[in-house]
Formats: C-alpha cells, sequence, structure tokens
C-alpha cells in the first residue's frame, strides 16, 4: 500500500507563509493526487480556494481545477470564492472566464444560480464573444439551471435558444444541444420552435455540409453532435410540420440504409452510435410500418454479429422496441437466437438476452422460454440466478397455460436454485394450491416425488411439509400415500433442516396426525414422543409449537376444527411481480427492506379482512393514534403486543366460525414474514384459540391495540428512532430515519457555535416519492436554517438539503424536524428529533493544574458554580464513566484530582451570548454506592452552568437506550416495528435468564 | 446528466486518474472504484465493453496497460461514449506523442487540463482536439 506518511508532510508545506507561486501550485496538485487515490484530504481546501484570486493564469487555472475536483457546491469556502468568480466572469480576460465558467459548470451551486444567471446568459448569447467562452457559458447555464429551473424563466428565452441552434461553431452547437436537451425534457412545448432547427443541424451532419476537418470523426461528421442532436428530438412527442418531418425521415432513412460495417474499429463504432441513436429515433417517432420492420430486421441482425458490443446493444434496443410498439411478433422471430445469447460467454449480454425474453414472453411462447430459462439455470452464475429464478416464477404465473405447468416449473426452480428461491416464491406456490381444489392431489403427489429423491434443498421440505400436511391424505388411497409413510418421508427430513423448518414440519405431523382415521396408535405414540421432545426445545417457536400440539392432540374433537384445511386465500396480485422491478438494477442488491416494502400491502390484504376484533367502526386516523400511543405502550414489547392483536381477533372470531382462526394461521405464515418475524407468530394465534376453548382468558384485553396495529401497516420505520438519535448525539454521521421508501441520513460538521448538517434523502424506490415536506421547529436557543426540500425526490435518487445551525445560547431543548411525503397513497408524516444538541457545541480543551485551580477557585458558588448530589444514576466503574464524558466532549483530565474515585474534566463550550465559555467540572464518586455522586459544575455563566449540570446528569441517569421523555412528539409507534430481542434468540433469551 | 465519472487505472487496479461530475463522498468513491475496478479488469478481450453496475453503465477500453472507465447514466449512447474515450487518447497522444501511463501520472495537471475542455458537468463540451489542446499549448509556450 501507498506510504501515508507524506500526507502530514505536505500539510506542513502547504500551509507555510511564503510559498512561491510554484510551489504552492506543486502542493496543491499533490494534494489533489492524494485525494484522488483515496485518502482523506481536509486540509489545504482554503489554499486551493486562494488561489482562484491569483493574478496569473496558470495558478488560477490549479486554484480552479483543484477547487472544483475536492469541494462540492455546500462547501462553505466556496462562498468566498463567489465574488472573484463573478468578477472573472464579467470581466475581459477570455481564459478567465472560461475557467470560472467550467468551475460553476461543475459545482456552482443554488447561491451562484441567483447571483451568476444573467450575466452567463449574457455571455452565451454575445455576438462579441467568443465559441471558447459562449460553449463553456451554455454548460454552464444548463448546470444554473437545474439548481435553479427560474433561471431561464425569461421572456422569449425559447426564442433565443432557437437562435442559439443556427450558430455555425460546432463547439458551440454541442453544448447548446445538451442544454436544449434538458430544456425540452422537462418542457417541451416551450421549445417547439426548436425542432425544425434540430432537423436542420442533423441534415447538415449527415449530408457533411460546412463541417470543419477538425469536427470530423473517422470521416464522420461529429457522432456526438449527431447522437444529441437525435436525443433531444426524442423528447418532442410527433412533428407535425410534415415538410419537417419528411426531411427528419430522408436522413434517418440515410443512416439505417447507409451504415455498413468497416474494418476500421473507431469509425464502425462512430457509424453504429449514429445508427443506434437513429433506431430510437425510429421508434419513437412511431414510423410508418415498413421503416419500423427495416428496424427490427437491423437489430436481428445484430443481435447475430460476432462483435460483442454490436450483440449487446442490439439486444438492448430490442428490448427498448417491445416497450414502444407492438413489433412483438416481428421480434419472436428471433427467439432461437435471443435464447443462444443467454449462454453467451459475457454476463453484460446475458443479462440484456434474458431482459429481452422476460419482455417478450407471452401466452404463446411461455412454455418455451421458461423451459430454457429452466434449463439454463443449472449453469448460470450466481450473480444471475436470483433474478433468473424470479424472472422464471413470474412468467410461469403470469402465462401458465395450466396449473399444473406452473407448480412444476415451481418445484423444479426450488430444486435446481433452492438457494436463491426467496420465500414469495414458495408462499405463491402454496396460495395457488390452496385456492385450486384440482391442484391439490396432484401438487402433493408431486412434492412427494421430491422428497424421494436423495437430496432436498430445505425450501423444497418446507413447502413439501406445507402441502403434504394439508393435502397428503387426498392422496391416502395410492400406493405408499398413507399417513404413516408420509410421515417417515418427511420425518427423515428433520435431522437436516434449520430451525425455522423445524415448526412447519410440526405443523405437518399435528395435521397427519390429525388425518388418520382411523387413528394409528404407533403414529400417534411416534408423533407424541417428537412433540415431548421439543417441548424443551431452546428455540421458543418450535416450543411453543409442540407444546400446543401435543395439548391439541389430547383434545379430541377440537383438534378436528383446529387443524381442518386452510380456506381458500383473498386473490391478491403478486408480489413477486413488484419485485422483479426492483431486481432490475442489481439482483444483489435485494435487500429484506425491499423485501419488506414489498410484502406490506399483501400483509394490509389480510388484515383488513379481519372484521375489526374491537367493535371499533371504521378505523381511525393515523395521526391521533399515533400520538395516543404514549411511552408506556411503546416500551411494551411489539411481539407480545401484535399477538395480543391477533390473538384478540382470533379469540373473538373462533366462537363465530371455527374455520377462521385457520384463517388466520395461514394468513400469518405470509402475514408476519412482512415484519421480518419467523413463520412464528403463526401458532401464537392458535395458541391462544386454544386458551379460549379452555375458557382461560389468557389473551389480555387487546381491544386498544388492535386499530393500531392496522395502522401500523401503513409504514414502519425500520430501526428505532430514539437510538439512532441517541447514537447521532455521541457522533456526526449516521441514520436519522428509515422505512421502506426513505432514508434519512445525517452528517454534521460543529464549528465553536456553528453547525452545518446535511440531510440526506435517499428514496430507495423505483418510483419517486411527492409532497416531500420537511419543516423545522427550533427551539428558542437555535436559528436554523434549512434549504429548500424539493417536493419530489426521483426514483432511486438521494438528494441534499444543507441546515445551518447557530446556537444563540446554551439550553438542553431540541429542535425537531416535522418530516412528510407520500408514496402511493400512503401519507407519511415523522416527527424527528435533530441531534444538534448541547454536547455539539463543546470543544474538549485539557486545562493544566496550575490553570485550573485558579479557575476553580474564581468562580465561587452558585449561580455560576453548583453542586449537586445525583442519585439513581447508573452504575458503572470509573474508566466507562469517564469514556461516556469524553464521548460527549468533555474532556478528562487525570491526576488533577488526588481522590482516584473523582472525575475532573474541562471544556469549552461555545454560543452566540457566551462566546467561548471555558466549563470545569468535577464528579465525586462513592466506590461504595455506585448509583450516587456530587458533581460540581463551574462556568462563567449561570445558565450554561445550569443547564450543563442537567445535561450531564440526565446522560448519567438515563440508559442512552431507552427513549427518554423527549419534549417532542413521542417518535411514532411503529419505531418499535422490529422487536428489540427476537423471541427466539436462544442467547437473548439465556441473557434475559441471567440478569 | 450523462457522464457521471472518468476513471484512469492501471492493470494492477491503481487509479491514476479520477474525476467525478456527481458529488460522492471519498468512502463511496473508493467503495465504488474497487467494485467497478474488480468487475472490468476481470473481464477478456472477447466481451463487451459495457458493464451494468448499480444504476451506472461501466463504458470501457483497453489501452496497453490503461484502463479508461466511464460511468455513465443507464440511457446513455454507449458507443458514442466508447469513440469518447478513444477521442481522449487520441488528444493524450497528440500532446504527449504515443502518450503512456507515466505521462499520465506525471503530468497529471494536463490529463485534468484537457478532460477540462472536453467534459463539463458531465456533458461533452468539444471535440475538436486542436481546440482542446489550444490552452494547453498557449501555456507551454508561455511558461
Amino acid at each position: 500500500m501507498w506510504d501515508p506518511s507524506p500526507i502530514p508532510c505536505i500539510w506542513v508545506h502547504i500551509t507555510l507563509p511564503g510559498l512561491s507561486p510554484y510551489e504552492k501550485k506543486k502542493y496543491v496538485w499533490k494534494m489533489l493526487y492524494i485525494y484522488m487515490l483515496g485518502y482523506d484530504v481536509d486540509f489545504g481546501h482554503m489554499e486551493a480556494v486562494s488561489l482562484i484570486s491569483a493574478p496569473k493564469y496558470p495558478e488560477k487555472q490549479v486554484g480552479y481545477i483543484v477547487t472544483s475536483s475536492l469541494l462540492n457546491e455546500n462547501h462553505d469556502f466556496l462562498r468566498l470564492a463567489i465574488n472573484t468568480v463573478r468578477n472573472d466572469i464579467i470581466g475581459r480576460n477570455e481564459t478567465f472566464q472560461c475557467l470560472a465558467l467550467t468551475m460553476v459548470g461543475n459545482i456552482g451551486g443554488r447561491e451562484f444560480a441567483e447571483s451568476l444567471a444573467p450575466d452567463v446568459q449574457k455571455l452565451l448569447l454575445s455576438s462579441s464573444c467568443r465559441p471558447l467562452v459562449r460553449k463553456k457559458a451554455a454548460l454552464c447555464l444548463l448546470r444554473l439551471y437545474r439548481k435553479n429551473p427560474d433561471v431561464v424563466n425569461v421572456d422569449g428565452w425559447a426564442d433565443r435558444m432557437a437562435q442559439l441552434l443556427d450558430e455555425r461553431d460546432l463547439g458551440v452547437l454541442t453544448s447548446s444541444m445538451s442544454l436544449l436537451v434538458a430544456l425540452v425534457s422537462n418542457n417541451h412545448e416551450a421549445y417547439w420552435s426548436c425542432l425544425p432547427k434540430c432537423v436542420k443541424t442533423l441534415e447538415r451532419l449527415a449530408r457533411n455540409q460546412d463541417i470543419p476537418q477538425e469536427y470530423t470523426y473517422y470521416g464522420i461528421p461529429s457522432p456526438w453532435l449527431q447522437v444529441k442532436t437525435m436525443r433531444a428530438l426524442q423528447y418532442f412527442p410527433t412533428i407535425e410540420d410534415p415538410y419537417t418531418r419528411r426531411t427528419l425521415f430522408e436522413v434517418l432513412q440515410r443512416i439505417l440504409m447507409g451504415t455498413d460495417v468497416v474494418k476500421n474499429v473507431n469509425k464502425n463504432n462512430a457509424s453504429h452510435a449514429v445508427l443506434f441513436e437513429a433506431l430510437a429515433l425510429v421508434m419513437h417517432l412511431d414510423a410508418e410500418k415498413e421503416m419500423m420492420s427495416q428496424c427490427v430486421a437491423l437489430l436481428g441482425k445484430f443481435i447475430a454479429v460476432r462483435e460483442p458490443n454490436i450483440r449487446y446493444l442490439g439486444l438492448e434496443n430490442m428490448t427498448r422496441m417491445l416497450m414502444v410498439t407492438d413489433a412483438q411478433e416481428i421480434i419472436k422471430r428471433h427467439q432461437a437466437q435471443i435464447i443462444t445469447s443467454l449462454k453467451d460467454p459475457d454476463i453484460s449480454i446475458r443479462r440484456r438476452a434474458l431482459d429481452l425474453l422476460y419482455g417478450m414472453c407471452d401466452v404463446t411462447n411461455a412454455k418455451d422460454i421458461v423451459e430454457e430459462l429452466l434449463q439454463y439455470l443449472s449453469s448460470a452464475d450466481f450473480t444471475m440466478r436470483e433474478e433468473l429464478s424470479l424472472k422464471a416464477a413470474i412468467l410461469a404465473e403470469k402465462f401458465a397455460p395450466d396449473l399444473s405447468w406452473y407448480v412444476d416449473v415451481i418445484l423444479q426452480l426450488i430444486d435446481k436454485a433452492g438457494d436463491f428461491i426467496s420465500d414469495d416464491i414458495w408462499f405463491r406456490v402454496v396460495q395457488f394450491v390452496t385456492n385450486n381444489d384440482d391442484l391439490q392431489p396432484y401438487a402433493a403427489a408431486k412434492v412427494k416425488e421430491y422428497l424421494e429423491k436423495p437430496a432436498v434443498h430445505e425450501t423444497m421440505v418446507k413447502v413439501s411439509a406445507y402441502i403434504l400436511g394439508e393435502y397428503s391424505h387426498l392422496l391416502a388411497r395410492r400406493p405408499g400415500c398413507s399417513p404413516k409413510e408420509i410421515f417417515v418421508i418427511l420425518h427423515e427430513k428433520l435431522p437436516t433442516v434449520s430451525t425455522t423448518t423445524i415448526p412447519i414440519l410440526l405443523s405437518a405431523y399435528a395435521k397427519i396426525l390429525m388425518h388418520t382415521q382411523p387413528p394409528d396408535q404407533e403414529l400417534q405414540s411416534q408423533i407424541w414422543a417428537i412433540f415431548n421432545k421439543y417441548e424443551s426445545c431452546i428455540d421458543a417457536e418450535i416450543q411453543q409449537r409442540a407444546v400446543e400440539y401435543f395439548a391439541l392432540c389430547q383434545k379430541g374433537a377440537a383438534l378436528m376444527d383446529i387443524l381442518a384445511e386452510m380456506p381458500k386465500f383473498p386473490e391478491r396480485k403478486s408480489s413477486l411481480i413488484k419485485r422483479a422491478e426492483y431486481s432490475e438494477a442489481d439482483t444483489a442488491e435485494q435487500s429484506a427492506i425491499k423485501l419488506r416494502a414489498q410484502q406490506q400491502p399483501s400483509n394490509a390484504l389480510v388484515v383488513t379482512d379481519q372484521p375489526p376484533a374491537n367493535g371499533a367502526t371504521s378505523p381511525v386516523p393515523v395521526g391521533p393514534l399515533s400520538l395516543a400511543m404514549v411511552p408506556s405502550m411503546i416500551t411494551t414489547e411489539d411481539h407480545t403486543s401484535t399477538d395480543q392483536a391477533l390473538s384478540q381477533q382470533n379469540g373473538s372470531l373462533t366462537k363465530v366460525d371455527p374455520q377462521h382462526p385457520s384463517a388466520d394461521l395461514l394468513g400469518d405464515l405470509l402475514g408476519p414474514l412482512a415484519i421480518e418475524g419467523p413463520p412464528g407468530a403463526t401458532v401464537q394465534s392458535e395458541h391462544n384459540a386454544v386458551s379460549r376453548l379452555e375458557g382461560g382468558p389468557d389473551a389480555v384485553d387487546g381491544s386498544a391495540i388492535v386499530p393500531v396495529e392496522e395502522q401500523r401497516n401503513t409504514v414502519q420505520p425500520i430501526g428505532n428512532i430514539a437510538e439512532r438519535f441517541h447514537a447521532l448525539c455521541l457522533k456526526d454521521s449516521g441514520v436519522l430515519y428509515e422505512d421502506p421508501y426513505i432514508q434519512i441520513g445525517i452528517k454534521a460538521e460543529w464549528r465553536a457555535h456553528h453547525g452545518r448538517l446535511v440531510l440526506f434523502l435517499g428514496n430507495k424506490n423505483t418510483a419517486p416519492l411527492v409532497s416531500v415536506q420537511a419543516l423545522m421547529l427550533p427551539p428558542a436557543h437555535l436559528k436554523m436554517e434549512l434549504s429548500l426540500v424539493p417536493d419530489t425526490i426521483p426514483p432511486r435518487a438521494q438528494v441534499q438539503c444543507p441546515l445551518e445551525v447557530v446556537n444563540l445560547r446554551p439550553s438542553r431543548d431540541v429542535a425537531v424536524l416535522d418530516f412528510s411525503y407520500k408514496f402511493g397513497t400512503n401519507m407519511v408524516n415523522v416527527k424527528l428529533r435533530l441531534p444538534a444538541v448541547l454536547n455539539k457545541f463543546l470543544q474538549p480543551i485539557p486545562v493544566p493544574a496550575e490553570e485550573f485551580f485558579p479557575q476553580w477557585r474564581s468562580l465561587s458558588g452558585p449561580p455560576l458554580k453548583l453542586q449537586e448530589v445525583v442519585r439513581g444514576v447508573r452504575p458503572m466503574p470509573l474508566p466507562e464513566m469517564a469514556n461516556l464524558l469524553n464521548s460527549f466532549r468533555l474532556m478528562i483530565s487525570p491526576g488533577l484530582d488526588p481522590n482516584p474515585n473523582n472525575l475532573v474534566a474541562s471544556t469549552t463550550f461555545y454560543s452566540e451570548s457566551t462566546h467561548a465559555m471555558l466549563c470545569l467540572i468535577r464528579i465525586e464518586t462513592d466506590p461504595a454506592d455506585r448509583t450516587q455522586l456530587r458533581m460540581t459544575l463551574a462556568s462563567g455563566d449561570p445558565t450554561l452552568t445550569f443547564e450543563l449540570k442537567e445535561f450531564i446528569k440526565e446522560q448519567l441517569i438515563s440508559i442512552p437506550t431507552a427513549p427518554p421523555q423527549s419534549p417532542a412528539p413521542a417518535p411514532p409507534p411503529a419505531a418499535q416495528a422490529t422487536p428489540q430481542i427476537p423471541p427466539n434468540d436462544p442467547a437473548a433469551l439465556l441473557a434475559g435468564l441471567l440478569s | 446528466m450523462g457522464i457521471r465519472f472518468i476513471l484512469m487505472v492501471n492493470k494492477q487496479g491503481q487509479t491514476r486518474l479520477a474525476q467525478y461530475y456527481e458529488w460522492l463522498t471519498l468512502e463511496e468513491r473508493r467503495a465504488l472504484e474497487g467494485e467497478i475496478v474488480r468487475k472490468c479488469l476481470a473481464r477478456n478481450e472477447q466481451q463487451c465493453s459495457f458493464v451494468e453496475h448499480r444504476n451506472y453503465k461501466i463504458v470501457y477500453r483497453r489501452y496497453a496497460s490503461l484502463f479508461f472507465l466511464v460511468g455513465v447514466d443507464n440511457d446513455e449512447n454507449e458507443l458514442a461514449i466508447l469513440e469518447f474515450i478513444h477521442l481522449l487518447v487520441e488528444t493524450m497522444d497528440r500532446h504527449f506523442g504515443n502518450v503512456c501511463e507515466l505521462d499520465i501520472m506525471f503530468h497529471l495537471e494536463k490529463a485534468h487540463f484537457m478532460l477540462e475542455e472536453m467534459v463539463m458537468n458531465g456533458s461533452i463540451v468539444e471535440t475538436s482536439k486542436a481546440n482542446i489542446l489550444s490552452p494547453i499549448q498557449l501555456m507551454d509556450k508561455a511558461s
């Protein structure tokens, strides 16, 4: 690895006064180099920025280039430079103008947009300016436009834009075209007058009229400008003017027909770049049929050539073609070739082929394509298997000619790529089987076949256990399918499976036992023995099932009701299809979070299907309820409340309809996955159902909880908001809030009484988040300024919103961010505490003994010096307490106090009213009783002394992981979506026993 | 937006030049570069020049020991970018005369000047080699 020692060396050099311009330049470049190699360079930014104002070109140039590489648009230093930059832009020196325009074009932010836009526009349109300045002005304006769309909202801008396209200089034209693309993509109507100009430009290029030699590339007139122009044309919905349309089609026809394969690679690439863009434009314009089939023919040729780039692009463009026209039939003719591409040595090409096959699949060719995918699955590389199996599953479901084929496909998938089959896939097959009576014996027979194979994947065991448990009795008359034999086959697998599968097996045993008519004593004793064995299992889920089934088995008639066959599922949209959209981007990114997000709607369906158990007539609106869920509720573990809610529903329903509890059982089998639980809650509800039958009022009256439970299905934050807040109080960057749709990260810098936070709002979806609103509710002592938060966050984009904080005076109040957004029909509103807390304005400072004691003495008595005996302190060893204080930026000075049980700390507090203020702290602990201590605080400001004392006290008393009572509205109840201790985590259980 | 970043990496995977047109933190850059280098350098001549990575498409080209990797949006014209890389190399060639890895290493500033003339904010500004090189030549003459 590279030796990082030069870093401090350069740092020393760069900050030396009196460097010659050459040396300064040299060190700034070295700094950039180090940064480029991936080392954090947090020094020298000022030096780079200061070079911008150097009088000579070479220094200035370095300053501009390095600044635009090192800083981002929100950096404070940029503000220092804004005046110099403006002077350079409006100055007379062309070269300076270019440098300044380029930097603003690369990193200019909103402030630049506001102050510079008119000047940049003037340059772009000026007739006296040389092309080399104007081309940069065009792209600079593009940047400013993106930062603030109002900069081009001037009257007549569209006409000027059209004039710009008459430009002869190709450099200016290239840049202007980029600007135009951005403008028309937002609002094509305003720029219709540019359309004929674009066509004219294209014609000029295609006919090679008046193109300087310098701009032809291997004989092709600027391929990049051609591509850009055709891209711009794709943003106009249609071309109405017949003359323009005809001209354009002539040009396109020429490109389509006139592009030949040549030997020179570069020429070939360049001409094909133009050709592919022309193809895209033809597709967009929905040309005559003849031209379309010409395009498909070309693409058909491309996907079979040897040159891999062309093959890749051929497949990619064919996929696009599927979307825009009904060229399906013609494309289908190439199916065989596409399937061959699925076996290409290049993964990029295989991916394209898979995408295309997926897109072109319909009822007529589904069987072929899916079988092809299945075959390929066993040889496909691991990175693709998950996507492949998911797509095969979806196609099988969507286009299945008959359901038995569908079952076959899914079982094959599980057999061949069990590791890559997500739970959704096998849940779906279970749903289908349950809902189709004809399918049940077939599926049962089929899974039995698979189970008899020597090595069976665990997912196969799961699905088999489920299906055999439910439907094996339908096979009872076939040879080898007696309950006992089925039990033996299943039971063989038990030693090989993990704890998540054992519960399903136990359920299957219980069901088999129930279906055994007449009762088989031997089987019964065998199964009872298993239940007995697992009654003491360490896994709570398994243990509970074993206990309950054992109890149930002895119930006789009641057993029949509870273990009856599952009722039909309500029809629901496949969650797989939604999932596929996510996997487009990157299969490796498939995370549990997303799955959860997609599961949610179906879960909601299950729950809302149930009549409200507590008699509430309508779902209560979201707002008040979430507030009603007071801290006491929050601290109860979520898991229990879920169960209570479920049991409540179940309990009351059992009396009405004995079928229902089992309905819930299945609902649960699919439901809890949405909340990350193992298929666990299932039996819990059953258990409670049992206790109801026995008359034991085991289930707590959960009526108040049920509606909360219901609305929890809207959006659940991931992780504990309070914990995240506390973590952020101690560090400067991290995640503030996360739910399935959005992640809010925070990054903070603190300098004296100023703070600069950046909120990172990241949309995790492939759909935009709309109506995004962020409102700051600052306490009186903080001045906060949140930059504009965009109304919409585009799919998978991250938006940064800087937030300026000024601390006016000491206080422990906390700022609150009222954040809301809309996703689909879900309106989400959260109130988040911001970690702009007292300790952020502290700066640890060591104070030597000879200074400490005079200071300590001079601050005598209240209100500057306060003393308090604190009781109920969380007991912790002294070093831990020292660490805690250190983490709050209170610097411990060991050795100042002769008593080793005491701690002495010092720090500086910054605020606008107090400026820098030294604070001294002494904590005396009692080794005999760690729950109490005496704390003495001294500073030059009475409020500060008091606030800091209270602050430290809070930290010492409260347990940081538990949410303290906050002045702000309590975090939404969903904060607890994930139970803190998974009930089936053996380690957690043990810990619980020991404490 | 077009071009998101341009990387020059040698075949050992060391970054020789990196220019980003969107802001990524240092950690993000390090991670991204590592992933891309691992993905692209493992590919052979018979494979195509495009790699899909996260929400980018990487268009890359190899010249002797040096890889040029350009990250673009998914809907960018790949071949146009591929030839743009070649234009960049030809431009460097014209200036350095038979450009090699060392030229870029030791004249990092020159490479940056050229890029600066060619790409701005992720869009192509200039494709004429004479125009791209004229500021550098002026400076060379002055010094």
